[in-house]
């Protein structure tokens, strides 16, 4: 009995393995090719590289500006991010503790708001932000940003504010200290848990985000990453090489991002799906 | 006394929510309200003007065959990809969850895919599509992977539903990992004891139980998937012959290359409605198992 369920368990642990190794066989082969030319990807794409030459890293590093696309994309994340979490976060707080028509309302009309889809107000968008010239603006994506993540972030936000219990920002509050210094000294030091959630859902998101920054961001000089990346590939779509570089070099941010802080990762995208 | 209360309260509520409440309805509210009043003009971008037709656009969006062909398209590919999606999710969360070794590994290795962008994730699979599965074809004889996928308009949209499995899976393994966790153990004791083993545990335990799961991760690959873009601009910008041009991309182009804005703007109300009702079912039947247990 036990012997067969020690083979089957091995039996198993070959398997998921094997499916693994052949889940992540395209970064293998992006990563081996990288280093390689286009003629020898084309005729043996799984032979093992025989050298690390860098040549194809240099190309794709200056073709595709990519310290340009890495510091617009490091930045619209960082301040966007930034701005939702501050903002959901104090506004959540106020629909929780002050519950009234008003309120709920406010409150019903954003939980609603997340079936909307981006397509269903791309043209409206547009048509009001183009014909006011505040398109070609990284701060108006930003702002963008800050709209489209506030529904989910007050959600998360207001569901966990909901079980932190008033009596320590009363306390505060009769001592004197002011609403808005109650708020960032005593209220947000306990939302920890929940911020983490929060950023890392909407870094995933921003970061990786195309349709927006593409409509947005018009000229070369404020393409993000994922933006550099389409164009590097429409322009220089017959050197396959070069390209296989360029999807190494986009991809490693993230990946770096998540060897450091995979339980947070994993555990963030759980949480923000379940609730 | 009282309006000096009043400015108080007032300027207590715009500290708080005033800039929340601002970008939330300038980016999402009006545009929403407005693109829906646009549905019923002919605005073409090009003219500054532009008149009321009423339901015309939406005459011309359900005549349009392009626009209902692509629309079954994408229904096909939503359907099945969700499908594959889950039964392949579960299966390995059933695998990972039986007590393996270097299980942390592998589940974080299946995630992967799941981080990057649909622009780069299609970009990649291009490549394997175009290049190395043709190879493969050609050295083991495999007629089916000679000819590349992304050329035929038959098995094209396959190649899309490959690459949304391959980059949802790990995604959905997580939420089913959680549910398995979940399961309280006294539950799974008394089936151990009762002799229920194996597949019969499986069926008739652990699955029923973890309905909330089923129910979450359905409603994800069906609302991103009805709604995919960057993966379907990448991997075949709709080619071969319009074959594979999602639902989202028709909506993209009609507006942008075509300049029809109320058409496209008609189109993608339709979308909502559909994504909408697939939410709103969702809701009801959460809430409807909340009443049951």
């Amino acid at each position: 009995m036990t012997v067969r369920l020690r083979k089957q368990h091995w039996g198993r642990t070959v398997f998921v393995f094997a499916l693994l190794i052949l889940f992540l066989v395209p970064f293998y082969l992006v990563l081996n090719n990288s280093f390689r030319t286009t003629e020898m990807f084309v005729t043996s794409p799984f032979k093992l590289t025989d050298s690390l030459d860098p040549k194809n890293y240099i190309d794709a590093f200056n073709k595709m500006r990519f310290m340009n696309g890495l510091q617009n994309s490091f930045i619209i994340t960082l301040c966007s991010v930034a701005l939702i979490l501050i903002t959901a976060s104090m506004s959540a707080h106020y629909l929780v503790r002050n519950r009234n028509r008003l309120t709920n309302t406010i409150f019903g009309i954003m939980v609603a708001s997340m079936i909307v889809p981006f397509q269903a107000v791309m043209i409206p968008l547009a048509k009001i932000y183009g014909s006011m010239n505040l398109y070609n603006n990284p701060l108006t994506l930003m702002f963008f940003y800050m709209g489209f993540g506030q529904a989910f972030a007050v959600f998360i936000f207001h569901g966990f504010i909901k079980g932190i219990p008033v009596e320590l920002e009363e306390a505060a509050l009769i001592d004197g200290c002011g609403r808005l210094k109650n708020f960032f000294s005593i209220v947000m030091p306990n939302l920890k848990p929940v911020i983490v959630t929060v950023l890392i859902l909407d870094v995933l998101w921003i970061w990786n985000d195309y349709l927006l920054p593409s409509m947005v961001l018009l000229s070369p000089d404020l393409r993000t990453l994922p933006l550099s990346t389409y164009s590097f590939f429409t322009t220089y779509s017959v050197d396959y090489a070069p390209l296989m570089a360029g999807l190494v070099l986009t991809i490693i941010p993230v990946i770096a991002l998540y060897l450091l802080c995979q339980k947070q990762i994993i555990e963030g995208v759980v949480q923000g799906a379940i609730k | 006394m009282r309006e000096n209360s009043l400015v108080k309260r007032g300027g207590y509520f715009l500290a708080f929510n005033g800039l929340s409440l601002f970008a939330f309805l300038c980016v999402l509210v009006i545009p929403f309200i407005y693109g829906f009043i646009l549905t019923f003009t002919n605005w073409n971008a090009i003219s500054d003007t532009f008149s009321f037709v009423g339901l015309q656009n939406y005459v011309t969006v359900f005549s349009d065959k392009e626009f209902l062909r692509q629309f079954l398209i994408t229904l096909k590919y939503v359907v099945i990809s969700a499908v594959l999606c889950n039964v392949f999710a579960f299966t390995i969360a059933y695998f990972l969850t039986s007590g393996m070794r270097a299980q942390n590994f592998l589940r974080g290795g299946f995630f992967v895919p799941n981080l990057i962008g649909g622009i780069i994730l299609g970009y990649i699979w291009k490549f394997m599509f175009a290049n190395v599965l043709t190879q493969i074809g050609k050295t083991f004889g495999i007629a089916l992977l000679k000819t590349s996928f992304l050329t035929n308009p038959d098995r094209a949209i396959w190649a899309m539903i490959i690459v949304t499995v391959w980059q949802y899976a790990g995604y959905l393994m997580m939420i089913y990992i959680a549910g398995f966790v979940g399961i309280p153990r006294d539950v799974q004791e008394a089936a151990d004891i009762d002799g229920a083993h194996g597949l019969r545990k499986l069926f008739r335990v652990t699955i029923p139980l973890m309905v909330p799961s089923f129910n979450i991760c359905l409603f994800i690959t069906l609302s991103r998937s009805f709604m995919a873009y960057d993966l379907n601009l990448s991997l075949t910008n709709g080619a071969p012959y319009g074959s594979t041009q999602l639902a989202a991309m028709h909506v993209y182009q009609k507006a942008f290359m075509s300049k029809q804005f109320g058409v496209g703007q008609a189109e993608a109300i339709v979308l909502f409605v559909v994504v909408a009702l697939i939410s709103v079912t969702q809701v009801l039947l959460n809430k409807k198992r909340e009443v049951e247990v």
